[in-house]
């Protein structure tokens, strides 16, 4: 197995002092599904943004074997798909396929080649009857969907998706799940939810106050730490 | 966000909706220089064009109250200019300041409605408009909606606790101002996560055809006629 994604001592503190990471040491295996448990505030969320280059910290994280750095952020960003925890934070353009399409002409791809594309991406999430609405009279689910389709159509090699079931419904939650199962990317999953992780992650990672607690399964993390409710 | 009524209205299908931005914009140029240097016989000249412009409104199957009171938003500041005109004395200066102002957002209105934004954008850009100038625009019209919304938000959330005091008004701002700068650079962030670099790309640019230059050139003829015959008139 190749490492896709490699963190070592990661350190980070926000401009107003907080310090959010303090030394993560992390390895993603490439196709591989991992949950990031914690509590709120416990710094997942800041790693995540790391791996996309949109903070930069202390510390050397390398994706597909290259090393993030202003240089390599357009190639990073490439590899690494990140879905926003909230879809409307991510989806701003009038139309869905537009939104779709909003990255891949930021590649540099044609009109043409983007559209073709957008579409087969909504295909891929269900949602490829939807390309004329506006993103903002979509439903939670639906507009969770195109936000990760947006994603999908830039081909990453990884997702790291944050607190994906945030807005969901349970018929939702699962269809997103059967959705991730099937995507063949290496996936990172920020989430609260203990159900949701085991149905998509084999492995789970717990942060605690910046640093990463413990490593192992999902339902090993969640028996360790009391972080699982679903069955009380 | 539920502030995209213009959005929608842009996104329509009539005639008017398919013609290209860059005939749209040329006509506009033209209609703004020929109101902006009337003087004479400006209340027939003024009621000619309004009248065109609903004649406008209704081809492009937008609500006429909704466009005329939404362009009516300019009043306050160009009033304010009318008030000091008429105080000095110039009664005419200060009608033709109402007139003028209203009548202009109005078309502006009346093209943006047909028209999306993305669109407008790139064909300022193949009119060479500078790049920064683009991107403000189009930041503006972006935070514009997220302000609005998060304002809504604010409203609703104080309505539920019985309303807002005058006094407590200016706090709200200084929040309003907060949640707004935080919730748009979260957006800015998941733009910068899918490559965006400063620049807007349109997907499908419309392509001209003939039918925009003969709208455009007829367009521009009937304002010029019309101009013409009120300066004949007088």
């Amino acid at each position: 197995m190749t490492s896709v994604v490699e963190v070592r001592g990661l350190r980070y503190r926000y401009p107003d002092g907080t310090e959010a990471l303090r030394g993560v040491d992390f390895d993603l295996q490439a196709g591989e599904s991992v949950a990031l448990l914690g509590a709120n505030g416990s710094g997942k969320s800041t790693f995540a943004l790391h791996l996309n280059g949109l903070l930069e910290g202390e510390g050397m994280v390398r994706v597909c074997g290259m090393e993030v750095t202003r240089a390599t952020l357009p190639a990073v960003r490439r590899k690494v798909g990140l879905v926003f925890q909230d879809s409307d934070t991510q989806l701003f353009m009038p139309t869905v396929l537009e939104d779709v399409a909003f990255g891949l002409l930021n590649l540099g791809m044609t009109s043409e080649k983007a559209n073709q594309r957008a579409q087969v991406s909504l295909e891929q999430v269900g949602m490829s009857a939807a390309p004329g609405r506006a993103p903002h009279h979509l439903s939670a689910g639906e507009k969770k969907r195109v936000a990760l389709a947006g994603i999908l159509a830039l081909e990453p090699e990884i997702l790291v998706l944050d607190e994906p079931t945030t807005f969901l419904d349970p018929p939702g939650q699962r269809a997103l799940a059967e959705l991730l199962r099937n995507l063949p990317q290496a996936k990172i999953l920020i989430t609260h939810d203990m159900p949701f992780a085991r149905a998509t992650c084999s492995r789970a990672v717990f942060f605690r106050e910046g640093c990463v607690a413990s490593d192992g399964t999902v339902n090993d993390i969640a028996g360790r730490f009391g972080w699982d409710f679903s069955d009380r | 966000m539920r502030h995209t009524v213009v959005e929608d209205w842009s996104r329509g299908s009539s005639t008017l909706h398919r013609r290209a931005a860059g005939a749209k914009l040329l006509t506009l140029a033209v209609f703004l220089v020929l109101l902006a240097s009337s003087h004479r016989r400006l209340v027939v000249l003024t009621a000619a064009l309004f009248a065109l412009l609903v004649w406008a409104i209704l081809a492009a199957r937008l609500p006429v109250r909704g466009v005329l009171s939404r362009a009516a938003v300019v009043l306050p500041f160009s009033g304010v200019f009318a008030v000091v005109s008429w105080l000095s004395g110039d009664h005419n200066r200060s009608f033709e300041l109402i007139l003028k102002s209203y009548l202009s957002a109005l078309a502006v209105l009346v093209l943006v409605g047909t028209t999306p934004l993305p669109e407008l954008l790139r064909t300022l850009e193949i009119a060479r408009v500078p790049q920064f100038l683009l991107t403000v625009m189009q930041f503006l019209y972006r935070y514009l909606f997220v302000v609005l919304d998060e304002a809504s938000h604010m409203r609703a959330a104080a309505a539920s606790r019985g309303g807002m005091t005058f006094g407590a008004a200016a706090g709200v701002l200084a929040v309003l101002f907060a949640r707004s700068y935080s919730r748009a650079e979260g957006i800015h962030r998941a733009m910068t996560a899918r490559g965006f670099d400063g620049r807007f790309r349109a997907l499908v640019p419309r392509p001209y055809s003939a039918a925009d230059g003969q709208f455009a050139a007829a367009c521009i003829l009937l304002l010029l006629l019309l101009r013409a015959a009120t300066e004949v008139l007088h």
